[in-house]
C-alpha cells in the first residue's frame, strides 16, 4: 500500500511546522512540507496548518495568511473534502478564510498563556479525531495569546447542536473562549481547528503526554480506509 | 494640482465583543488619577493614500480592501471616509 502524505504549511513566521511534520512521521504518515507561496499542494492527502505567528501575526492573526498562494488550493480541496487540520495560528488561519465559522480573539486577561491544557473529546468522527473516545480526556500543551474563541449566540447554538464542537477546555477557561471551546469543526467534518498543540504531545521525553499523537494517528487511520474503500473490489 | 485623496478607514471591535485592551487601559487610567472614564474601545486607524483621483471603482474597491482585509466582520465593524 502506498503511503499517507499529509501537507505541512510552512508560512513566514511559523514555528510548529517542524514539530507537525514529525508528529505525521511518529503516526506513520509521511510528512509533506508545503510553502506558503506556492499554490500546490504537491498531491497530498491532507494539510495541516501549523501554529506560529504568520506575517508575524500583523493585522490580525491569520488575517495575511489566508491570502497566501496555497491557500487558494487548500480552500478547494478542503470544499471537496480534504482533511485539514488547523493548530493554533491554523486555527485563526481557517477561521479568517472562512472555512471555519467565528475568530480567535485576544485572551481576557491580556497574558500570553503556555501550560499542559486538559481538553475533553467531544467529537470523535472527524478524520483528526476518529482515535480517540467521546468524554476522554487529554492533557497537550496550550500555549497563545489570542486564543479565545468567539462566534455569536446563533452560531455557537448550531456548533453545539450539530456536535460540531471537537474539543472543550477542562477546569478553568484558559483565555474567555466562548463556551470552553478549544477546536470545532466544519458542517461536512473534514476541516478540523484546534487552539492548544497536540503535536507538541506526540512523545514522552518533550511532551506532556502523548495523548496529542491520536490527532495524527486518527488521519492516517481514516485515510488509509477511504483507499481500502476506493480501490477495493467493485460490488 | 489637487492633493492626492486620502482614504481614512477605521475599524473597532463590534460593541458585544470583549476589548480587554480597553480594559486594561481604563485601569490605567486610575493610575493617572482620572477616576471619571467609564468606558474606553481601542480599535486601529488606517490612513489609505491613492495614486490620482478616486474614481468610483476604485472606492467600491476600498470597501472591499476594509470588509474582506482591514477587517474580520465577525469582529468588527469599519467606517470609511475620504479626506480631501
Amino acid at each position: 500500500m502506498t503511503t499517507v502524505r499529509v501537507g505541512v504549511v510552512s508560512f513566514p513566521g511559523s514555528l510548529d511546522d517542524q514539530d507537525a511534520a514529525r508528529a505525521v512521521s511518529l503516526a506513520g504518515a509521511e510528512p509533506v512540507r508545503l510553502w506558503h507561496a506556492d499554490a500546490d499542494l504537491r498531491s497530498v492527502d491532507a494539510v495541516i496548518l501549523p501554529g506560529g505567528f504568520s506575517y508575524g501575526d500583523y493585522l490580525r492573526c491569520g488575517a495575511i495568511a489566508k491570502f497566501a498562494p496555497v491557500m487558494g488550493a487548500l480552500v478547494d480541496a478542503a470544499n471537496d473534502g480534504m482533511p485539514v487540520l488547523g493548530i493554533c495560528n491554523g486555527f485563526q488561519i481557517l477561521c479568517e478564510s472562512g472555512l471555519l465559522p467565528g475568530a480567535l480573539t485576544r485572551n481576557d486577561h491580556l497574558h500570553f498563556i503556555c501550560r499542559d491544557q486538559p481538553l475533553i473529546i467531544e467529537n470523535a468522527s472527524t478524520p483528526w479525531t476518529q482515535s480517540f473516545e467521546i468524554g476522554e480526556t487529554i492533557v497537550v500543551p496550550l500555549k497563545n495569546g489570542e486564543g479565545g474563541y468567539v462566534a455569536d449566540e446563533s452560531t455557537l447554538d448550531m456548533l453545539e447542536a450539530e456536535g460540531r464542537i471537537i474539543a472543550r477546555y477542562v477546569g478553568a477557561n484558559p483565555n474567555g473562549s466562548r463556551r470552553n471551546i478549544a477546536g470545532i469543526t466544519n458542517a461536512r467534518g473534514n476541516v478540523v481547528g484546534l487552539m492548544p498543540h497536540p503535536e507538541h504531545a506526540v512523545e514522552d521525553l518533550t511532551g506532556p503526554s502523548t495523548d496529542g499523537l491520536g490527532f495524527f494517528t486518527s488521519a492516517l487511520s481514516a485515510l488509509t480506509r477511504d483507499r481500502l474503500t476506493t480501490v477495493g473490489p467493485a460490488n | 494640482m489637487p492633493t492626492a485623496p486620502r482614504v481614512i478607514v477605521e475599524v473597532m471591535l463590534k460593541p458585544e465583543i470583549l476589548d480587554p485592551q480597553g480594559r486594561a487601559i481604563i485601569g490605567a487610567l486610575g493610575r493617572l488619577g482620572i477616576t471619571d472614564v467609564v468606558d474606553v474601545r481601542q480599535g486601529k486607524r488606517f490612513e489609505i493614500t491613492l495614486d490620482g483621483a478616486l474614481a468610483d471603482a476604485s472606492l467600491d474597491d476600498l470597501h472591499r480592501v476594509a470588509a474582506e482585509l482591514l477587517s474580520n466582520p465577525v469582529i468588527e465593524d469599519y467606517e470609511l471616509r475620504i479626506e480631501a
